[in-house]
């Protein structure tokens, strides 16, 4: 497995693509008014960090970041044995009328992202959510696109991506694995 | 996580934690805006109450409904029960109805196992109470409680000194919390007079005091143990006055705790014969959280049994 792993994006190219993201959600956001951050656990929660890191030494001004776990709200709990939850950390401010931006690591079938708006529907109202997403592999099962994406991977099925990030894998780096269209 | 919950003895360490975790999640989730998640919408949950309770079904209950279950409601007093239908009969029927989760309790030790054992009903048992043997939901509620004051919410129980005082004779939330806090790593301390002790306690994972005043000052946590009238056909002590004297947890005791020791006690209470009112009602009391952790613990075990594929699922 190893063997056919390759490196798509390292540790520099992941830098420069979520200070572009943060620069992005400032255009286009006009600022960070109103601006909040949501990472879908886990390794979103620590990106939605590096990004809000990222805006405060553009703009000068922290802004509310937090994490959403959608477990409780996904359509394919029943295919796998239940799972532990994931911790949702809503900042103090609430999302009530705020511009959310959620954050997550690879965007795929898009499931995990509809899952993530049912559960912010329980939480709050924003006035508008945006999604932030390191890696859009394509191959998306419902109506749902990134508003900023850190490298668009054209993948196969069959392909696996992995991202690992120093706070929990020990570096950061994309990598794919498998054959790209071909068989196993 | 297995299929059932039978008894607190099942669970390993990584099982406690993980059920332990689950409720510290979902009540962060209740106690905010959150009031009901659509996890179990479409399952079924039968609250198989053979006797009388009040927390425990109520919890149980508001547990499912918060995670979206449809509950159905069963005593055994107004049910066929009363005209002499019998165990195996009542959960046949029940599987017929299709229930994915049983939550029994019932007078006979043994009930909820016989009734995961015997096939009569393809979804989970919840023991809520067997007789005089288990009582596994109280046990990860007490572990529960406990965590979050002694331990701020995380990891296992290691080191935290546990005193169980009263009647452990005819309890079965004391049995249930011996073996759930061994297996978290606390030392627990069992208390009573001679005659409310089980046989076979020497084999428990605790150790047997019968001076509660010399256990108060190394005690953490503090759990008081309903006399249980009801299951005495006997003498076990001469008179409420003494046990209450020996036994009871007056203010003078509480002041004997340290500092940051909690006073627990699962329900219902006998004010004045081992707990006085100034006890049960004051700082030092966590009964009433010990409710409302009851609620979220019970929608971790609903969500854990029932959240994921069940075993055919899984190997369909």
């Amino acid at each position: 497995m190893d063997a056919a792993l390759r490196e798509v994006l390292d540790s520099g190219d992941i830098n420069r693509a979520l200070s572009r993201i943060a620069h992005e959600i400032l255009e286009k956001n006009k600022g960070v008014t109103d601006l909040v951050l949501l990472g879908i656990p886990t390794r979103g929660a620590h990106l939605a960090e590096r990004l809000a890191k990222a805006i405060e030494s553009i703009e000068g001004v922290s802004i509310p970041v937090g994490t959403i776990d959608v477990t409780l709200h996904r359509d394919d709990l029943r295919s796998r044995p239940a799972r532990a939850l994931l911790p949702t950390v809503i900042p103090v401010s609430g999302i009530d009328g705020k511009r959310v931006v959620l954050v997550d690591d690879v965007l795929f079938s898009g499931r995990t992202i509809r899952a993530a708006l049912d559960a912010m529907g329980e939480l709050g109202r924003p006035a508008q959510v945006q999604l932030a997403v390191l890696v859009d592999r394509g191959h998306r099962d419902l109506p749902i696109r990134a508003d900023y994406v850190g490298k668009n991977l054209p993948t196969s099925l069959k392909e696996h991506v992995r991202v690992s990030i120093t706070e929990i894998d020990g570096n950061d780096s994309v990598s794919i694995s498998g054959t790209p269209g071909g068989s196993e | 996580m297995k299929r059932h919950l039978l008894s607190a003895s099942d669970l390993t360490l990584e099982d406690a934690v993980l059920i332990l975790d689950t409720a510290e999640e979902l009540a962060k989730l209740v106690d905010g805006p959150v009031k009901k998640l659509p996890t179990l919408r479409g399952r079924t949950v039968v609250n198989l109450f053979y006797e009388d309770s009040t927390r425990t079904r109520i919890s149980f209950e508001a547990a499912a409904k918060r995670l979206s279950a449809d509950v159905i409601n069963f005593t055994a007093k107004g049910s066929s029960v009363s005209k002499g239908e019998s165990l195996k009969d009542t959960a046949l029927t029940l599987q017929a109805m299709g229930a994915d989760a049983v939550i029994v309790r019932h007078s006979a030790s043994g009930a909820a196992h016989q009734l995961a054992a015997s096939g009569w009903i393809a979804g989970s048992v919840i023991n809520a109470g067997d007789g005089t043997h288990e009582h596994p939901s109280q046990a990860l509620l007490d572990a529960y409680t406990m965590r979050r004051h002694l331990r701020d919410g995380k990891g296992d129980l290691a080191g935290v000194r546990v005193t169980i005082v009263g009647d452990v004779l005819h309890s079965r939330v004391a049995r249930s919390n011996v073996l759930l806090l061994a297996t978290l790593g606390a030392d627990v301390t069992l208390v009573a007079p001679p005659t409310l002790i089980p046989y076979g306690v020497e084999q428990w994972p605790c150790q047997i005091s019968y001076d509660l005043d010399k256990v108060l000052p190394r005690t953490d946590a503090l759990m008081m143990l309903r006399v249980q009238g009801e299951r005495m056909n006997n003498a076990f002590f001469p008179s409420t006055r003494e046990y209450s004297r020996g036994y009871g947890l007056d203010d003078k005791r509480v002041a004997a705790l340290s500092s940051k020791a909690i006073v627990m006690h699962p329900g219902p209470m006998n004010r004045g014969l081992e707990i006085s009112a100034g006890a049960a009602d004051g700082l030092r009391s966590v009964i009433v959280e010990q409710v409302a952790n009851g609620v979220s613990v019970r929608m971790a075990i609903l969500y854990l049994l029932l959240g994921g594929a069940s075993i055919e699922e899984v190997s369909s």
